[in-house]
């Protein structure tokens, strides 16, 4: 199915559709998409750096994959998305605040969570709205639970959403990379630091 | 792919695990005359599987009870009788959520009794393969052909494929697993036949070689965390948000349903690859095309020889997946096509009101013949309804006992 459907920021809509039921297609390995067209990885590699610089709040939200080193691959990542989220936090301005916020499991937190301290894909939206974030990357987090945390983002919220997948990759995601290694992440770093100084930061 | 790692070593059973597309599409194949219910056997031998969960019901008992031969032989790791359908799906649910390759086997009634499950298996992502060898489910109980089933199966967010012949079954088993098991899809597949007519008759099979077998399926690929109590989808029903009144909660479980379907969408371009398509087309300029799916397909292929004769060319479409739809393949493949003729083997006729929706001008669809309840479907009544929507005089096989 063609589309003329774009992953863009939102408030999208009360119920936003899944991008994939809206004909975009996953990136094959070697690509990754932006806004649900298929790219080459630099690309995207760049606009996923110039989001982080560019924002606010630039926000890492590592999931269980990479939160607990239940293999050395795991092990590795987490070192690598805490080289990315220091590389952010050293090339933003000091009105800028980089952001890092575990999403450690899927338990359902009713009857209260705290957005402040971390993500969940049952309060996805609480999360951004309370923290005021506008850019986001999603790393370590099954895919499902992924997909329905960045849509209900979507619907509700104008944050940028990024996803740094180990499988297939995000079409919900505006951003999305797909088998996603340690050395993937730090490309992702040395991408920030070369556009370091070079974007805008946000104005009030 | 960490499965990947294994291919060139040896499973429980000795066979070599490969690289499933070789497997497929360069390995030597051997020809055998068998029933489909032995083709179903010999797919599993070289599945991989983990668990095989019975339950008789007529017709896929006798491929039951032939892989129960196969766990006897070793190549399945576990295998046992279930106390009913229901309890046979949930059965093949909990296998699933520990991280096991699961197949099973269902029809008619059981289907039906099972059915709250097949959603169940969907939104959990279990990639579960169950083969649905459809016949009757209506009171006059009936065990014999009909078709009726799988409409109910559509709407479960299971991927659900009609195999024409025992050779769409057998490498279809295979192939099934390899799509079904994705990541990004990770969904059950009901793999559907026409009972008896596929399961009870000998067809030429050409199999592959008995000692290679798919890689094993890889549990930590699944999108969803594998049997943690704590987490929805095996959280069932303590305190998930499905239990909880208020927007979030609700747009939680919406998300999660699109979600199911999202996945039934990008099984697409997997099932493109390893079914070289959706669906096959045989004379797409034809004005008159057979569009159809299952052993309705191979009726139709003998009506267009039949209607050939007659100097009247008709094409055929052979609808292989049911979900994910191919939509956009048959608007393509009927484009050009006055007359769409859909016969089918239930009497409701649920394929052609699927394509009803789908394609422009759709008073071009003809929905039927039908026959049900086990009533075969002769060729000679295709081609007669075909000359009589056409306006040509056509011999009725009506009253032939008089």
């Amino acid at each position: 199915m063609s589309t003329m459907y774009e992953v863009l920021p939102g408030p999208e809509h009360f119920l936003p559709p899944a991008a994939a039921s809206m004909g975009v297609r996953l990136p094959d390995p070697g690509q990754a998409h932006i806004h649900g067209k298929i790219v080459n990885e630099d690309e995207a590699m760049e606009v996923a750096a110039r989001q982080f610089l560019s924002a606010k709040v630039p926000t890492i939200f590592p999931g269980p994959l990479v939160l607990w080193a239940w293999n050395e691959k795991a092990a590795k990542k987490a070192t690598a998305i805490r080289h990315l989220y220091e590389t952010i936090k050293e090339s933003v301005s000091p009105s800028q605040q980089a952001m890092l916020i575990p999403m450690p499991d899927y338990r359902p937190k009713y009857p209260k969570i705290n957005p402040e301290i971390e993500i969940n894909p049952n309060h996805p939206n609480l999360t951004i709205w309370h923290n005021k974030i506008d850019a986001c990357m999603f790393v370590g987090v099954h895919c499902h639970q992924a997909n329905l945390s960045l849509k209900i983002i979507r619907g509700g919220t104008y944050c940028y959403t990024m996803a740094m997948c180990a499988q297939a990759g995000h079409e919900d995601a505006m951003v999305s990379f797909r088998d996603a290694t340690a050395d993937k992440i730090m490309r992702l770093a040395d991408w920030v630091k070369k556009l370091k100084g070079s974007v805008e930061p946000p104005k009030d | 792919m960490a499965t990947q790692s294994l291919v060139g070593t040896k499973n429980r059973s000795g066979q070599v695990v490969t690289d499933p597309w070789k497997m497929m599409h360069e390995a030597e194949r051997s020809p055998c005359f068998f029933t489909g219910s032995e083709v179903i056997k010999e797919a599993i031998r070289r599945a991989n599987c983990d668990v095989m969960i019975a339950y008789p019901i007529t017709p896929q008992s006798e491929a039951a009870a032939l892989i129960g031969e196969l766990f006897a032989e070793g190549f399945i790791g576990d295998y046992f009788r279930g106390e009913s359908e229901f309890a046979v799906m949930s059965q093949c649910a909990g296998a699933a959520f520990g991280g096991a390759r699961v197949f099973t086997t269902t029809a008619g009634p059981g289907t039906m009794r099972a059915m709250e499950n097949f959603p169940m298996w969907a939104g959990a992502r279990l990639p579960i393969q169950m083969i649905v060898t459809c016949r009757g489910i209506n009171s006059p109980l009936s065990i014999q052909p009909d078709t009726l089933e799988i409409s109910y199966l559509l709407n479960t967010g299971m991927l659900v494929w009609h195999a024409e012949t025992a050779q769409d079954f057998y490498d279809w088993i295979l192939k099934g697993y390899m799509v079904s098991e994705e990541p990004d899809v990770h969904l059950p597949l009901a793999l559907c036949c026409d009972g008896f007519f596929v399961t009870h008759t000998k067809d030429v099979v050409n199999l592959t070689p008995a000692d290679m077998c798919l890689p094993p399926y890889d549990p930590y690929r699944s999108p969803v965390p594998c049997m943690d109590m704590e987490c929805p989808p095996v959280r069932m029903m303590r305190d998930p948000f499905v239990m909880k009144s208020n927007y979030i909660s609700y747009a939680t479980h919406a998300s999660w349903q699109q979600e199911v379907w999202a996945a039934v969408e990008r099984s697409r371009k997997h099932a493109i690859r390893w079914l070289d398509g959706l669906i096959e087309v045989d004379r797409p300029d034809a004005e008159i095309l057979i569009v159809s799916s299952g052993t309705a397909v191979s009726q139709g292929r003998e009506a267009q020889a039949l209607l050939e004769e007659d100097g009247i060319e008709v094409g055929i479409v052979k609808v292989k997946t049911l979900r994910p739809w191919p939509e956009e393949e048959i608007r393509q493949a009927t484009k050009n096509a006055k007359h769409i003729i859909v016969p089918e083997f239930n009497v409701t006729g649920w394929l052609a009101k699927e394509i009803r929706a789908t394609i422009p001008d759709a008073d071009r669809v003809y929905a039927g013949p039908h026959v049900c309840g086990g009533m075969t479907m002769p060729p000679e009544v295709i081609a007669a309804d075909i000359k009589k929507h056409l306006g040509i005089k056509a011999e009725s096989l009506a009253g032939r006992g008089s």
